[in-house]
């Protein structure tokens, strides 16, 4: 204002202390400030805490207890019992101590088949040199059941084996379910936190009209956006120590790669995951809105990406899109470095799939985001 | 005449959504140090031209200078110079007063000592308190301390006491005196006219996206034609600034 101004009123009193801002310190900068907000509002939130850092550790720990018996595996098996019936067969199949037995009559024992209480029902034949085996060959424990209780039926029977077998038992870490479970597990929340904790912050804000509010202050709306990166980094270490700790100390999960390479394969996926979250929530002006676009973005992944069983299972034909997805690139990157050690320039094809989803997913939200 | 204390500027200004046309060639000026009331019924354009002003959206048309300065070519600077509380903002709930305030003083290059503006405000029992449990009231005045932390030349505010119970607008109605004391300009929309003329130095009775009447409370109180109105309650001495209110703009409510 010129000198030439005369003010409307004279003022009465003296302008008031201005701090500028190098005086406010380290804590007065808005890039920290702005992630002192993501954490606080993270933290003051107790169901995020437990949907992002406890109840990956509890899905870890309930799948990994269910399946560690694998290998010892008891097979339910059905007997239909008969009047009269041969008392020697039964006796042979209790000395194979892999099989359970219980006896049905005839109604009870289809219902048991039928329901998956058994896995095999058998049925004694009329005479001494005839048996009969019910069974789904769909189910994968049925096909051994046959297998076992024919030997020991053969068995029971006089059979002599021509050539004599020794077993001997090993356990191969890195080859069982748990192990196949741990890096899934870990790129699945590494989606999941990545795209809730934008999507809801950056929508609740738009919606209750404090992301408009910030737009008539300085504040940069780049820093704004970066905030949650940075937040994210903090929580994604907390994340990986504690999903891949817990697998590791719990049920020995192997480490087999560097750790550096572990958490750099986190970290793309994680900001790559943001971008997709940002992505999410550009446009949308509810919460339930962005609920509906980040499950629709998120399902298929939880489907195609081998989270919980190998994407291996699904068609040739649709491999090529399976491995073009940005979790299926996470989790194959995460599992090639825990599991068999690979190097960084092992999985390089898939950080570039994931560096790729990130950047066209950010300049994309960044083009289409609503700032009012 | 462009006066060169004029703290706001605004000349032929028109603003359209769609077919709806909300302000329809407005021109206004404020000067360096008053406090300017913007009236008018819901929908007659007020808060578009104040969010037009506060460069929160583009105009169709006309010019806007603001502390001399345009959206197009100082955004920047405009930004750490102007105080804004807008009509229904949420700040975030399961932040403190003191997190709240320190956040936005974050984003100033100068800014007042938050404990400071606090104590402006009369939040100081409530200064480590989770904003989500706050009264409406003390919302207002933290609303109120976000836009005075940066310590604006300008401040605008839109609606700043609606729903407020009488304390509260008079500790508001304080809290606002004592910025332009300071020398300060302040532009407020109300709905309440003796709000208006108790705070502000002129008013702008805005109607169907156009000023239609302008000048201090008392002037326009004065030039008030009173003989269509109905007849004045017999205790009435004079005509407030809601008759002024009442007959330029009609008795009929209007929702938006």
């Amino acid at each position: 204002m010129s000198d030439a101004a005369v003010p409307f009123r004279t003022p009465r009193e003296e302008r008031p202390p201005r701090l500028s801002r190098p005086a406010r310190g380290f804590r007065g900068q808005p890039m920290v400030q702005l992630t002192l907000v993501r954490f606080r509002e993270f933290i003051r939130e107790p169901e995020a805490v437990f949907w992002t850092f406890v109840f990956p550790i509890l899905l870890a720990a309930g799948l990994g207890i269910a399946f560690r018996q694998k290998g010892l595996e008891q097979l339910q098996v059905g007997v239909v019992a008969r009047p009269g019936a041969d008392t020697a067969l039964v006796a042979a199949m209790r000395r194979d101590s892999t099989l359970v037995l219980r006896s049905y009559d005839d109604s009870a024992g289809a219902l048991a088949l039928r329901t998956g209480k058994v896995a095999l029902l058998v049925i004694p034949g009329a005479t001494r040199d005839s048996i009969q085996y019910v069974f789904d060959r769909g189910r994968s424990e049925a096909g051994s059941a046959r297998l076992v209780v024919d030997r020991a039926v053969q068995a029971g029977a006089g059979r002599e084996d021509p050539v004599r077998a020794s077993d001997s038992y090993v356990t191969e870490t890195g080859s069982r379910y748990i192990d196949f479970l741990v890096p899934g597990l870990l790129g699945m929340n590494l989606m999941g936190s990545s795209i809730w904790s934008l999507a809801f912050a950056i929508v609740t804000a738009r919606n209750k009209k404090l992301l408009k509010r910030l737009m008539a202050t300085p504040m940069s709306r780049y820093q704004y956006l970066l905030s949650f990166l940075f937040s994210r980094l903090f929580f994604l270490i907390v994340e990986v120590v504690t999903l891949v700790g817990f697998g590791y100390f719990a049920f020995g999960v192997p480490l087999r790669g560097s750790l550096a390479g572990l958490m750099l394969i986190a970290l793309m996926g994680a900001v790559s995951f943001g971008g997709l979250g940002l992505l999410c929530a550009s446009r949308a002006r509810t919460v339930e809105a962005v609920s509906g676009i980040a499950n629709f973005v998120m399902l298929p992944m939880w489907v195609f990406s081998g989270v919980f069983f190998s994407s291996a299972n699904f068609p040739e034909v649709v491999q090529p899109f399976i491995r073009l997805l940005p979790l299926t690139a996470v989790n194959d990157a995460l599992r090639a470095n825990m599991l068999e050690g690979a190097s960084l320039a092992a999985v390089s094809p898939q950080l570039l799939i994931i560096f790729v989803w990130g950047i066209v997913s950010f300049f994309a939200a960044l083009k289409l985001f609503r700032w009012r | 005449m462009v006066t060169p204390s004029a703290a706001l500027q605004v000349t032929g200004l028109r603003k359209s959504y769609g077919d709806v046309v909300a302000v329809a060639g407005l021109d206004l000026e404020v000067r360096t140090g008053e406090c300017f009331g913007l009236l008018g019924p819901n929908g007659a354009g007020k808060t578009t031209t104040i969010e037009i002003c506060e460069g929160l959206l583009a105009s169709d048309s006309g010019t806007v200078l603001v502390l001399g300065k345009t959206w197009e070519t100082e955004s920047q600077d405009l930004r750490e110079q102007l105080g804004i509380q807008l009509q229904d903002t949420q700040l975030a709930e399961k932040l403190t007063v003191d997190e709240t305030l320190t956040l936005f003083q974050s984003f100033y290059r100068e800014a007042r000592d938050v404990g400071d503006v606090i104590d402006m405000v009369e939040l100081g029992e409530k200064r480590f308190a989770r904003v989500g449990t706050l009264s409406g009231g003390q919302k207002q005045r933290l609303a109120v301390a976000c836009a005075m932390v940066g310590d604006p030349d300008l401040l605008f505010l839109d609606e700043p006491t609606t729903g407020l119970d009488p304390q509260s607008r008079r500790q508001l109605w304080d809290l606002i005196s004592g910025f332009q004391a300071e020398g300060k300009t302040i532009v407020l929309t109300t709905h309440y006219m003796e709000e208006a003329e108790r705070l502000c130095d002129r008013v702008a009775i805005v109607d169907h996206g156009r000023v239609i009447a302008l000048g201090s409370p008392g002037e326009l109180i004065d030039q008030v034609d009173m003989s269509h109105l109905p007849p004045p309650e017999p205790r009435k001495t004079h005509a407030t600034l809601e008759d002024v209110f009442v007959s330029l703009t009609g008795r009929t409510l209007r929702d938006e």
